[in-house]
């Protein structure tokens, strides 16, 4: 591949995206927005796992976060302003990440990993076994957010293309902020870090900051995600801080290719619709209640054959690797 | 002025440590060591394996926080300062076992390097390769080390004496004014060693130079000043001749005759 078609091909892809709405129905409608909402997640973390070299399974902590924010933030049987309430959504996961950065950023490796887990097992038990969101019922939204520019509505998310395509949108957006940030000097310090954190540290970074921006930039990120996924079911509850939620999308990210943010979407892509086909009773009967046998078995698959992820396959095709393809 | 600077003692030394110790547990590693380094100069440290010597400069890098004893660096004591902020001041250090950025290009190491000087480095919005300052001053680096034909090259396919080099150049490109080079010859052939000699004394003027090294050719080739370290101690310490005639030193570690014969 050359360079030009893959600066061209992410837009092409959301291109093809965006037509979507036109041919199929609401349940496929759903699901890829499904898929975008978890891209988006993979995203997020894959600019930790991936480009700062901080393993973290304790993701779902911030995604669950902004689902409770909206949730609590939102008058009963009314709409919420998606204007302020994204933003402050996002906001609350950044702050909530810049404190557990400085605590968690003071260990590495398997204790990085145990920290991480610890604090979002912490938030979801708060949720849990407390009546401020509802407890293990969750809380239920009753009303897609408003998109109004004074009394004139914008947009109507009530209308399921329309909640697509602003994640769409919004998908794309993360992708290019995030090339972008990995493109610069910023994102450039952060990959040398993964690459070799104690050499970093001798030629004068000041590494521990590095790695508390990314955090918290992650933290944010994953916030935007988990906003957007309360807001397509209309509900939320401890589920969504889970650890099996920050085991899902780490493997996605691994699925897809960590270091390569394309990867994570690809990965969001095969994780989603690949539990959607093998839980399918219509076509597996009986053995779909074991979708994750199956899926266990695919990942063990990849892992061996393609330890650089799917995305491996591309670099296969003349893809170069991370560190030079942070230039273009 | 070459003159008067190798002359040990004269002039402020730029770096100087008192009374430096470390202790891990029961060993003391490095034991009340007290030197000078002087721009102008490079000051070679030897001694056996296990002498302390590493050890040392991992304390004036900041790598190790020291157990007492001061270290010095323009009238204020950084002894326990974290490594990023030493290296801040303008001292930098290469390391005995290769550390590079081994995925990186070369350019990419040095540009990385160069790049740990600007302010602008928090920046996120920027294109990391659009800082025509910082891409000279790596390659500033590069053309100093050697190594401008092989900008291209990921750091991990060059040779070891290559990837000895780029430690230098990497060095290099915080433009520090304090050399810590622990044993940059380790492993090279005669061939680059020369070169590498020749690129350490072009860098001697606007330097002061912290070496360790076990190539005795290349030692009193470089070395303004000498200090033998056994055991964690200073065994000897001045110009290179009055060491190699000391007899605590062709006792304990240089065996006598063998260091005479040039």
């Amino acid at each position: 591949m050359n360079s030009r078609l893959t600066n061209i091909l992410p837009f092409l892809v959301a291109g093809l995206l965006a037509l979507f709405p036109l041919v199929e129905s609401t349940f496929y409608m759903q699901l890829l927005t499904k898929v975008l909402i978890m891209a988006i997640f993979a995203m997020s973390l894959d600019l930790l796992v991936g480009y700062t070299g901080l393993v973290s399974f304790g993701h779902a902590a911030y995604f669950g976060l902004a689902g409770y924010a909206i949730a609590l933030m939102a008058p009963k049987y009314e709409t919420i302003s998606l204007w302020w309430s994204l933003p402050a959504a996002i906001g609350v996961c950044a702050l909530f990440a810049l404190i557990t950065g400085t605590l968690v950023l003071r260990t590495r490796g398997i204790y990085f990993i145990m920290v991480t887990l610890a604090f979002s097992q912490m938030l979801f038990f708060i949720f849990h076994d407390t009546k401020i969101g509802g407890g293990s019922d969750g809380i239920y939204l009753y009303a897609k957010p408003s998109m109004n520019f004074g009394d004139v509505q914008l947009l109507n998310l009530e209308k399921l293309e329309n909640f697509y395509w602003l994640v769409l949108v919004l998908t794309v957006a993360v992708y290019l902020l995030l090339h972008r940030v990995l493109g610069s000097t910023f994102g450039r310090a952060l990959l040398g870090i993964k690459v070799n954190e104690h050499r970093m540290r001798a030629l004068g970074f000041p590494v521990f900051r590095y790695q508390l921006a990314s955090f918290t930039l992650s933290g944010a990120l994953a916030g935007m995600a988990g906003y957007l996924a309360a807001a397509q079911y209309g509900f939320v509850n401890p589920e969504i801080l889970s650890w099996h939620q920050s085991g899902a999308v780490l493997m996605m990210v691994i699925l897809g290719g960590m270091g390569t943010l394309y990867g994570s979407v690809i990965g969001a892509f095969a994780f989603v619709l690949l539990q959607e086909v093998l839980s399918n009773q219509a076509w597996f009967g009986p053995s779909a209640k074991h979708w994750q046998l199956a899926m266990g078995i695919f990942i063990m698959l990849v892992a061996l054959y393609l330890p650089q992820g799917l995305a491996g396959l591309s670099q296969r095709f003349g893809r170069k690797p991370v560190a030079e393809a942070a230039d273009e | 002025m070459s003159e008067m600077q190798q002359v040990p003692g004269t002039g402020m030394p730029i770096l100087s440590t008192k009374g430096l110790t470390k202790q891990f547990g029961g060993l003391v590693a490095v034991s009340d060591v007290s030197l000078d380094l002087y721009v102008g100069e490079v000051h070679v440290v030897i001694g056996p394996n296990g002498a302390g010597k590493s050890t040392l400069t991992n304390l004036l890098s900041g790598d190790l926080p020291p157990t007492s004893g001061e270290v010095i660096f323009e009238g204020r004591d950084i002894a326990g300062c974290s490594s990023d902020h030493i290296s801040r001041l303008g001292i930098g250090r290469s390391y005995q076992k290769t550390n590079i950025f081994l995925p990186f290009t070369v350019f990419e190491n040095c540009r990385l390097a160069a790049q740990s000087r600007t302010p602008h480095a928090l920046r996120v919005f920027n294109r990391a390769r659009a800082y025509t300052g910082i891409n000279r001053q790596a390659e500033e680096a590069m053309a100093a080390a050697g190594l401008t034909h092989r900008a291209e090259r990921i750091a991990a396919t060059l040779s070891h004496g290559e990837q000895r080099q780029l430690e230098i150049a990497m060095c290099l490109a915080t433009q520090p004014r304090i050399l810590l080079l622990d044993e940059p010859l380790a492993g090279m052939g005669p061939h680059e060693s020369q070169r590498m000699v020749e690129l350490i004394k072009g860098l001697t003027q606007d330097h002061a130079i912290m070496l360790i090294e076990h190539d005795m050719d290349a030692v009193f080739a470089l070395a303004h000043r000498l200090t033998v370290m056994v055991n964690g101690e200073v065994l000897e310490s001045g110009t290179p001749e009055a060491v190699r005639s000391s007899p605590a030193v062709q006792l304990a570690y240089l065996g006598g005759e063998e260091l005479l014969h040039d």
